[in-house]
């Protein structure tokens, strides 16, 4: 392994730690009993099946809008609307679910049109940007709001359930994604999401596109000059990250986890997925263990909660301090510089002898 | 003038980031009063020790002592705290201020909490007129002329109290005259007491103003000189470090039929709407190199952006191999064998961030023998880019590392071994061996000679004059988006004679039978 990888590496889990030490030395300062609250957060999940159930399932949606963000940010598109993406492919799922009562096939149709219609969604920022540069970025952020309006809309006016509030008609039974693991709601989708993380890798890592994709994101310039199309690049990246992400939201709809559409606000999993990404250096195969790594640390942060007084947010300030730490290029970069100067002096002995 | 020292670096060395070592051990010592020369070819590291020296760069090892004292320089405020100042190549001024502003901007004279612009109408002229510097400083930077700006440049850091001044590559933006002026000033400055750094790679004005000078090559220094005592040509030896005719045993030509590239009254506009290329037509033939001279920015980068494709934005008709290429794409003309050495290998020539082997293949992936219908062929690839290494002597760790982390010289292999390996019959080599060291260049010189016994058609661009002679079988001259000359007996033409038609002194107009049929 070189040693920048190496270095990567060991940034990422040095911000790890001194973002957990930190949010320690918080719990300290705000708790009647912090040593409770820290063995809660830290081996809580571990505590039951249910406990760890809770975990699994709550990776499930992680997974998948990570990868999608991995694969638009891989092509330096960046991209935000796997939030909205994520939300309509519930809604679309939704939508589908209500209406087919067939075995398999209406599960699978409620997938799949969920994942179009993310696609379809984060390629709008797409289209703008190739047609008028409009940066992604913005569009792609607000676009978010349209996704969740929508969303109202269709609940108030077309699958809204006149006897329950804000919330659509129950989904069929057939519809419905089997619980793999008993007494947990730990469902099919889990082997679904690890699928699409793997498939995601072999799109990015082994396929001629993905490597179009990968060169695009790391120098335009350079992919332009070597006669790539960037435009197929812009849009088949987003189209794609918007699939996946569209098919998350799908998956997460059809969980044991809801009965009917009740989403009124964003979940926030689009956000996560830049946190995710972050931490699985934009490789899909390592979505998984940072997916496991968030969704423990809130499951142990939700059960301290339950059982001490130190409050859920905690988690938002150790995330916080995980990306900014991991993003922020001068973090231990004199640490860097030593070792890079190291080897470089040694390259230069080495001449001198040959 | 006394000869006490007012700067000593010792034994600077500087790494940066990407492992490269752009200052191995470097030394300098400067006397009060004089215009220190700082002389090296591109990529020899001058810049760098200059920026350790204003204290944008720390150093690795060694010392800085200034007036006798070891200090450490932090930050460019400390270096202008402790009387540095810096002109850099590209100007950092506010174009939408006034020069009075530009020169007091973060020292400004205050009235309360604003800034009192009086003072600093005041203070502006008042430095201006002690330094003989004829400038309004009421006008906007944006309106004057590029020499002005330099000299604002100058009082800028000289209003900030500049004890020493330095000077990156003043001359390379400014038109013969400015040069004049800027020298009768820069002598003026002498003989006020200010020590002044001139970075320059241009001889003959390091022989017309310098004292001394300190010779850099490959990050070292090789040694510093009274300018009085040492011949150009010693200089350039010490630069260069060898010879500077350097001779290939270049073959008897065997000049093929096939005319691979046909230009007829290409005109290119800039983005800008400039005229950047001028009606210009010429035949390539395969087993030939036509080289194309000039000082940079006189159509050449557009020019080969046409020709390659990157610019679709032109008038008059390009045939490769007698296809017209005003609708392909860059894939398109890509896989008519055309190869393409870019300019700037960091900008279009490579990804940093990749591996070499997933920068060897950007131009050749789409081959049969490298990928399917959907899939890389793995295995292929990593055999070949084993290969491409071997036989490229590309000096790295393995084929995954990244190519941000080599030498120049070394990406520069990438990039050739790359665009060689596809079995081009067209090459566009632009500036192929700049800022890369001796071995490399020769390697890549030698390279481009057998592709052209190979009966490759070749099109040389370089301001290199040494490479431009050494390789070239005809020779253009680029002047203004023109060919202002052009030499079939490149043998016998003189850097005099090249240089007249550079400078557009001199002008050749019958370009037909001689560039094309």
């Amino acid at each position: 392994m070189s040693s920048a990888k190496r270095f990567e590496i060991l940034r990422t889990v040095f911000a790890v730690v001194v973002a957990l030490a930190i949010s320690f030395v918080i719990i300290f300062l705000v708790s009647e009993q912090p040593l409770e609250a820290i063995k809660q957060l830290l081996t809580g999940p571990l505590t039951s099946k249910r406990n760890f159930g809770n975990v699994l399932e709550s990776m499930i949606p992680l997974i998948f809008t990570g990868t999608g963000v991995c694969i638009m940010f891989s092509a330096n598109q960046i991209n935000l609307a796997s939030e909205g993406a994520f939300h309509i492919g519930g809604l679309i799922a939704t939508c589908v679910a209500i209406n087919m009562t067939a075995r398999f096939v209406s599960p699978v149709t409620a997938m799949i049109c969920a994942g179009l219609a993310g696609a379809l969604f984060t390629a709008i920022p797409a289209i703008m940007k190739i047609t008028t540069s409009a940066p992604e970025l913005v569009s792609s952020l607000m676009i978010n709001y349209i996704a969740l309006y929508f969303g109202n809309y269709m609940l108030n006016n077309v699958i809204g359930d006149p006897r329950a509030s804000a919330a659509s008609y129950v989904l069929s039974d057939a519809s419905k994604l089997p619980v793999w693991l008993s007494r947990t709601r730990v469902h099919v989708g889990f082997f679904i999401a690890i699928g699409v993380a793997v498939l995601g890798y072999i799109f990015l890592y082994r396929t001629k596109m993905g490597y179009e994709l990968r060169l695009t994101g790391e120098n335009g310039e350079f992919a332009k000059y070597s006669g790539i199309n960037i435009i197929k690049v812009i849009m088949v990246s987003q189209l794609l990250g918007g699939f996946v992400a569209g098919l998350g939201g799908g998956v997460e709809m059809l969980s044991p986890i809801y009965q009917r559409f009740t989403w009124t606000a964003l979940l926030g999993y689009g956000w996560d997925a830049i946190v995710i990404c972050t931490l699985a250096k934009k490789n899909p195969l390592y979505t998984p263990f940072a997916a496991l790594f968030l969704a423990y640390l809130r499951t142990g942060a939700s059960i301290m909660s339950r059982r001490t007084d130190v409050t859920l947010e905690i988690v938002q300030i150790t995330q916080g301090i995980i990306i900014m730490l991991v993003v922020a290029e001068q973090f231990l970069s004199k640490y860097k510089h030593k070792m890079i100067a190291k080897e470089a002096k040694a390259a230069l002995k080495e001449e001198e002898v040959a | 003038m006394d000869n006490q020292i007012v700067l000593q670096m010792n034994h600077i060395m500087k790494i940066y980031g990407n492992g490269v070592v752009a200052n191995e051990d470097v030394s300098l010592e400067l006397r009060k009063g004089e215009i220190h020369a700082l002389l090296g070819e591109n990529g020899a590291g001058k810049s760098t020790l200059m920026k350790v020296l204003f204290g944008i760069e720390a150093p690795d090892q060694g010392e800085i002592l200034l007036n006798g004292q070891q200090t450490t320089i932090r930050s460019p405020q400390d270096a202008i705290s402790k009387g540095i100042g810096m002109v850099h190549q590209h100007f950092m001024l506010v174009p939408s201020l006034t020069v009075a502003e530009n020169i007091i901007l973060g020292v400004a004279p205050k009235k309360g909490p604003f800034i009192d612009m009086d003072k600093a109408v005041e203070a502006a002229s008042n430095i201006a007129r002690e330094y003989n510097f004829d400038i309004d400083v009421r006008q906007k930077v944006e309106e004057i002329p590029v020499g002005i700006k330099q000299k604002v440049e100058i009082l800028k850091a000289l209003y900030r109290g500049a004890e020493i001044l330095i000077l990156d590559e003043p001359t390379a933006v400014l038109t013969p005259q400015e040069t004049e002026e800027l020298f009768v000033q820069l002598m003026k400055l002498r003989e006020k007491g200010h020590t002044i750094i001139f970075i320059s790679h241009k001889l003959d004005e390091i022989k017309q103003i310098c004292n001394r000078a300190t010779i850099m090559r490959n990050g070292k220094s090789m040694g510093t000189y009274e300018v009085a005592d040492i011949s150009t040509q010693e200089m350039s030896r010490l630069m260069v470090g060898r010879e500077v005719s350097l001779k290939f045993d270049k073959k008897e030509q065997h000049l093929t039929d096939n005319v691979f590239l046909k230009v007829r009254n290409l005109t290119v506009h800039n983005s800008q709407g400039v005229l950047k290329v001028d009606d210009l037509s010429f035949d390539l033939k395969g087993g030939e190199i036509l080289g194309i001279a000039g000082v940079e920015g006189n159509g050449q980068t557009e020019l080969v952006d046409t020709l390659t494709g990157l610019n679709k934005r032109y008038k008059g008709t390009i045939q490769l191999k007698g296809t017209d290429i005003a609708a392909a794409s860059i894939q398109a003309i890509r896989d008519m064998k055309l190869a393409n050495i870019p300019e700037d290998r960091m900008t279009s020539g490579c990804a940093g961030t990749l591996s070499i082997q997933e920068n060897l293949f950007s131009n050749q992936y789409r081959s049969e023998k490298y990928s399917g219908r959907f899939f890389m062929k793995k295995k292929a690839i990593e055999s070949r880019s084993d290969e491409l290494i071997k036989e490229y002597l590309i000096k790295c760790k393995s084929r995954k590392q990244n190519v941000g982390m080599l030498s120049g010289g070394n990406i520069q292999k990438v990039i050739v071994a790359r665009e060689f390996s596809t079995g081009p019959d067209i090459i566009i080599a632009n500036q192929p061996t700049r800022g890369i060291d001796v071995g490399a260049a020769a390697f890549i010189r030698k390279r481009l000679l057998e592709f052209r016994d190979a009966g490759c058609a070749i099109l040389l661009i370089s301001a290199d004059l040494t490479e431009i002679f050494s390789l070239s079988d005809r020779l253009a001259v680029m002047y203004k988006g023109k060919f202002a000359g052009f030499f079939t007996d490149v043998e016998h033409v003189t850097e005099d004679e090249l240089g007249q038609h550079m400078l557009g002194i001199k002008h050749d107009d019958v370009l037909e039978g001689v560039m094309y049929e």
